[in-house]
């Protein structure tokens, strides 16, 4: 019955659909690998102890694995950075949509582009010989590295990404909501804050998430400017040890298969969980508060 | 309205009393505009506003521009031929970062040619074949959450498997194996939106003419699709090309004595070399120009890529 044609049919659909499970596979993969190394923490660390105990002494005898401080310095890092990232990546979309003429927009859309593809070790590198020194002197501090340069360099990581995402939402909001708006006597500007923005709100939010969960994932930025202290700050200006620069600067001399290398996975077991936190509440935003089309508005 | 009130208001401008004998009429109907100082204020409110919106336009070209300004100040008297032609000498104050630029090269295009087949087949799947459904959403999911997952993650995930469980080794294949799994939501992305862009008639005619789905797409789809799908590809290699994180337990040690002679062997890398001269090297301060050469080369390559696919793009998009 099945010809040569509908037989290499079947089989490209299949293959196709085989190799586009490979996201989800290799996902599964990591959190496979990241319990099967990370678990073995509950030896001999209760979870309580583990997220909550305030000691992170990994190499002292006996160890304290108590990730709490890189826990709170993720935290603080992250809402930090994104009180600087969502104003400016916002407005800057809301520019970039509403206002700029296609000629100027041209030259601003590819520099946040570029923004964004800057490599984070650069950024990192950036903080630390220039920015640091700087903070160190205007105000007063023993040392630069520290919350607020860190969630500083942070915010214009994950600035593209707000930026870029925030765009597409305001651009899919049909015309005509705005010449309605418009027609009615509005100034350009109240159309903007009353229609366009409610309109684009839940891509927005979605694009405000995506951010922070890029920021609270970055490493090399929080290795080398967050000044590495595993103590739950005082101040913005206290140094820091968010999770990923824990890892980061850990991994290489914990023992293999040691209690340290386990903490180590169990610490990115909670990075990865927070994660997937953010881009699953994306995600619900993204479907349960969808803009189908003008009707639905 | 409240004519009276509104008359007053008016009256109150310098202009208003002018025409009172003679426009009365006029003036009724103005009183149902609002006054004069109210559409000041609105277009004041407006001027701010657009001012605050420019502003913050500008302090992101800004910062893109303060942090390339002052890495080719301070690198670019650090770069010569010998710098970027010769290995690593005494402990790593001299010489140049010729191995850092290979391993850099090999580790970020062996991670595109891993990841290129499988996201291109993956967009094709999403574009062409998937109906909309449970499966769909799932496997979007899939990608989505790949996209989120933190850089230091794929990290851990590269040594847990690569590394140690298929023993391939603190090697340049676990290295490019991992930036290949951290890519594939970029590759996907960017494949989907130029197989989007192929406009539907191309695939109508060519099924109207007999042609079965996959000759459609071999024939068809994929060819008019190829220039977006090559700007994704330039895109993927100059963000693997930068990323640190992934490859400090896969792939990246802090100095090789000799190149690599083959995918099992342990490299050195742009990003993985800035961090250690900046962090951990013998003297911070005596090779500060060496660690502003090495972020100027890196960033020139990875901008360079990124520029030369952002011109390219909106090339393409003008065509269409």
């Amino acid at each position: 019955m099945a010809n040569p044609r509908q037989q290499i049919e079947r089989t490209m659909n299949v293959f196709f659909f085989v190799v586009a499970s490979a996201s989800i596979t290799i996902l599964l993969l990591i959190m496979l690998f990241l319990f099967s190394e990370g678990l073995p923490t509950f030896t001999f660390v209760s979870v309580k102890d583990f997220l909550f105990g305030i000691y992170w002494y990994p190499t002292s005898d006996p160890p304290d694995f108590g990730i709490f401080p890189l826990i709170v310095a993720s935290v603080s890092v992250t809402i930090l950075s994104a009180m600087m990232s969502i104003p400016l990546g916002v407005l800057t979309a809301v520019y970039l949509s509403e206002i700029a003429t296609p000629r100027v927009g041209e030259i601003v859309k590819p520099a946040v582009e570029l923004l964004a593809s800057l490599p984070s070790v650069v950024i990192g590198f950036f903080g630390m010989v220039l920015v640091a020194p700087f903070l160190q002197t205007v105000f007063d501090l023993p040392t630069g590295l520290n919350l607020f340069n860190a969630s500083l360099m942070l915010a214009f990581m994950s600035i593209p990404t707000i930026c870029s995402i925030s765009e597409d939402a305001l651009h899919s909001v049909p015309t005509a909501l705005r010449e309605a708006s418009l027609a009615l006597g509005a100034t350009q500007f109240e159309t903007t804050l009353r229609v366009v923005l409610p309109a684009a709100l839940s891509g927005i939010s979605t694009a405000v998430i995506l951010g922070m969960s890029r920021a609270i994932g970055e490493t090399m930025v929080v290795l080398m400017v967050a000044g590495g202290a595993a103590m739950v700050p005082g101040s913005i200006f206290d140094p820091v040890r968010p999770m990923p620069a824990s890892i980061a600067s850990e991994m290489a001399e914990a023992p293999f298969r040691g209690e340290h290398y386990y903490a180590l996975f169990a610490t990115g077991i909670v990075l990865f969980l927070f994660t997937l936190l953010f881009n699953i509440v994306a995600d619900y935003i993204q479907h349960r508060f969808k803009q189908v089309g003008e009707a639905t508005l | 309205m409240d004519n009276n009130i509104t008359i007053s208001t008016q009256s109150a401008l310098p202009d208003s009393g002018a025409g009172r004998n003679s426009e009365k009429r006029s003036i009724a109907l103005r009183s149902l505009l609002p006054g004069k100082a109210y559409q000041r204020r609105r277009k004041l409110v407006q001027g701010a506003a657009f001012g605050l919106f420019r502003l913050a336009a500008l302090v992101n070209g800004l910062a893109l521009f303060i942090i390339v300004y002052f890495m080719v100040n301070g690198g670019w008297t650090a770069i010569n031929w010998t710098f970027l032609s010769q290995p690593p000498r005494d402990a790593m104050t001299q010489g140049g970062i010729l191995p850092c630029i290979l391993g850099t090269l090999y580790l970020s295009v062996g991670a595109i040619a891993i990841a290129l087949p499988i996201g291109v087949a993956s967009a094709i799947y999403l574009n062409e074949y998937a109906r909309p459904g449970r499966v769909l959403r799932l496997i979007r999911l899939g990608i989505n959450n790949l996209a989120g997952v933190p850089s230091i993650v794929f990290g851990l995930f590269g040594l847990a498997l690569f590394v140690v469980y298929f023993g391939f080794g603190v090697s340049i294949l676990s290295g490019a194996m991992t930036l290949a799994a951290m890519s594939l939501p970029v590759i996907i992305g960017s494949t989907e939106e130029a197989l989007r862009a192929v406009p539907d008639t191309y695939r109508e005619a060519s099924l109207g003419l007999g042609a079965t789905k996959w000759q459609t797409i071999y024939g068809v789809v994929l060819p008019s699709a190829m220039p977006g799908i090559l700007t994704g590809t330039i895109l993927g290699i100059s963000r693997a090309a930068g990323e640190t994180a992934p490859i400090m337990f896969t792939a990246a040690v802090f100095y090789t004595p000799s190149l690599p002679t083959s995918i099992f062997d342990e490299v050195m890398a742009l990003p993985y070399h800035i961090y250690v001269l900046a962090t951990a090297g013998t003297n911070i301060e005596a090779t500060r120009h060496l660690q502003y050469g090495t972020a100027l080369v890196l960033i020139v390559l990875v901008l360079g890529m990124n520029l030369v696919a952002i011109i390219y793009r909106s090339h393409l998009r003008r065509k269409l």
